[in-house]
């Protein structure tokens, strides 16, 4: 059963901020995937192998290769504040 | 009355790997290039781009835990570290969790007694992607991000809480950095970040099997900063626990310019990182006989080479320790015996002179002027009686200096040895005469002054005179025969 502070510590784990009202909102939609998931273990699931990938394949790789990266003004399209080809963002404080 | 506490470490290594293309995109891992022009929609995390694994990162890790007597897990994959960083486009970071790559190995370190040697655990070696750098000097109320690091493959080494003391931690990274090396996966540069490494650090009191609150210290980029990062934490952790203070599990930085570390401000849930298996890339199967392979490409490393070195060219340990410490170092000693040269000696010179040069000059063995060749012409020389040895030493300068020949050398500069009866003679005869106190007080008993002469007889042949014979003569001479 997911509760208020449940949704309000994975808002602050994702940054972002709920108001009340989105918080009542987000629980009681997460609380129904819930419902939803524990329908799903009523199957019998015991000769299963755990299962982290559907498809059937294994061992896909790349030969290690150098191939041209971005030019930076494509790279720097999305960025809001660039500056010298770097991203600018509000000073991290350590 | 008074408890004496132990010390628990355990390192955690970081190791880029070298290769040419990025982990899970083709951008180049070249460093110093200008800031994001390496980067592509994969390793800026942009929507719809999708991750695939860059073979020989798969296969140096593999290779490195073969080198560290490790399992190689027949089946392994990646996970999502959730977390949010500026220098980590995509608000995860793809890693390992419960299925690394390698588990359980260990490595012999020497433990600075005598040659006795300690096995560190090795709990396990993963694979993960490197974030970006963060620059925040000069920037004002800003940071600046560039991702050209972002993407370039990562093996955490992480080791068993074994190591008892700074200085087993350091030996630990040292043997980690020569192994790596030895095999080729990691350049094992510590000051340009290549080589990085935490350690969690607790103590007990001794006797004690249970661990204490470990604390994990960040920021050491040097073997001597890891060793006194840790000698300050040990300091600090006693002094607290015997004021009864109570010991907080956190993060502390070392801080070079003042010796110490400090704690790092951080949100209580940082290390929430809601891990689990990465759906963009698939599991990984390596076939047996791959693994083979590369175990067949593993070549002979350092503390095999020490112990073959010890028993075939009868050095010592100490001597073979430093000698195997480098793969290149070791094979131009090598080569100078294969040339011929006589091990003890071939040693000596490469620890003494050849070594100093290096130093002097801030380069590696592999960028020596001087090949081994010259080294072996140059003892040839000396067990003639070309030269002697005092002149064999400025010769050797010669030729790294100039990569001449040491025949050139000698030629050019008249660097022959004196050694005829007749000329030595001679000279002896003019520093007798030139001397007389100095010969009566010998003649009467004063045997030191022997010394005055031999030193007197150098100077006159600029050091070009044969000792032995020097000696042989003046005490004929002195005889008054
Ligand atoms: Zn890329």
């Amino acid at each position: 059963m997911i509760e208020s502070k449940d949704v309000m510590k994975i808002a602050d784990l994702s940054r972002l901020t709920l108001t009340g009202e989105e918080v009542r909102l987000y629980s009681s939609q997460l609380n129904g995937i819930l419902q939803y998931v524990e329908k799903l273990k009523e199957l019998e699931t015991g000769g299963t192998e755990p299962t982290s990938h559907v498809l059937d394949l294994r061992n896909v790789t790349r030969e290690d290769r150098a191939t041209a990266s971005l030019p930076v003004e494509d790279v720097l399209r999305n960025a809001p504040d660039p500056k010298d080809g770097f991203y600018r963002v509000p000073r991290i404080l350590e | 009355m008074s408890v004496r506490y132990e010390t628990v470490i355990g390192l955690e290594v970081h190791a880029q790997l070298l290769t040419e293309s990025k982990i899970f995109c083709g951008c180049s891992t070249k460093f110093g290039l200008p800031p994001n022009s390496q980067t592509c929609p994969v390793c800026t995390g942009m929507p719809g781009s999708l991750p695939v694994l860059n073979e020989k990162a798969l296969l140096f890790t593999i290779k490195t835990g073969l080198a560290m007597n490790c399992g190689i897990a027949p089946f392994s994959r990646f996970a999502r570290k959730n977390y949010f960083y500026p220098d980590l486009p995509k608000g995860y970071q793809i890693s390992q969790y419960e299925l690394p790559v390698c588990e359980r190995g260990h490595v012999e370190i020497n433990t600075g007694e005598g040659f006795l040697t300690r096995r560190i655990g090795i709990t396990r070696i993963h694979l993960e992607e490197d974030a970006g750098k963060n620059i925040h000097e000069g920037a004002g109320p800003y940071s600046f991000v560039d991702l050209n690091r972002a993407g370039t493959p990562l093996m955490e080494i992480v080791s068993e809480p074994d190591l008892r003391s700074p200085k087993e931690a350091s030996a630990y990274m040292r043997k980690l950095r020569a192994i790596l090396r030895y095999i080729g996966v990691c350049d094992g540069n510590m000051e340009q970040g290549s080589l990085r490494c935490d350690a969690n650090i607790s103590i007990r009191p001794e006797g004690s099997t249970k661990l204490g609150t470990k604390v994990e210290l960040k920021n050491m980029n040097s073997f001597k900063f890891v060793e006194k990062a840790l000698e300050y934490e040990i300091k600090r952790q006693t002094s607290a626990v015997k004021n009864g203070e109570a010991i907080i599990q956190e993060t502390r930085l070392w801080d070079t310019s003042t010796g110490k570390t400090h704690a790092m401000r951080s949100k209580e849930e940082a290390h929430d990182y809601r891990y689990f298996p990465e759906p963009d890339l698939v599991p990984f199967m390596p076939a047996r006989e791959w693994v083979e392979e590369i175990k067949a490409g593993i070549p002979e490393l350092p503390d095999a080479r020490r112990v073959r070195f010890i028993a075939a060219h009868g050095l010592s340990e100490y001597d073979a320790e430093m000698l195997t410490s480098e793969r290149a170092l070791a094979d131009w000693f090598e080569e100078s015996v294969k040339l011929g040269a006589q091990p003890k000696a071939a040693s000596n010179w490469i620890m003494g002179e050849l070594m100093r040069l290096l130093n002097e000059d801030g380069i590696s063995i592999e960028e020596s002027p001087l090949a081994p060749a010259g080294l072996v012409e140059l003892l040839k020389l000396m067990d003639s009686g070309t030269i002697s040895g005092k002149i064999a030493k400025t010769v050797f300068d010669g030729m790294y200096r100039s990569k001449k020949s040491a025949d050139q050398i000698i030629k050019e500069q008249g660097l022959v040895q004196i050694s005829g009866a007749d000329e030595l003679g001679a000279v002896i005869d003019q520093i007798i005469a030139a001397n007389p106190g100095e010969t009566g007080r010998f003649r009467a008993g004063e045997e030191k002054l022997f010394g005055f002469f031999v030193g007197q007889a150098m100077k006159a042949t600029r050091g070009k005179g044969n000792p032995a014979m020097i000696n042989e003569l003046l005490r004929k001479k002195l005889a008054g025969n």
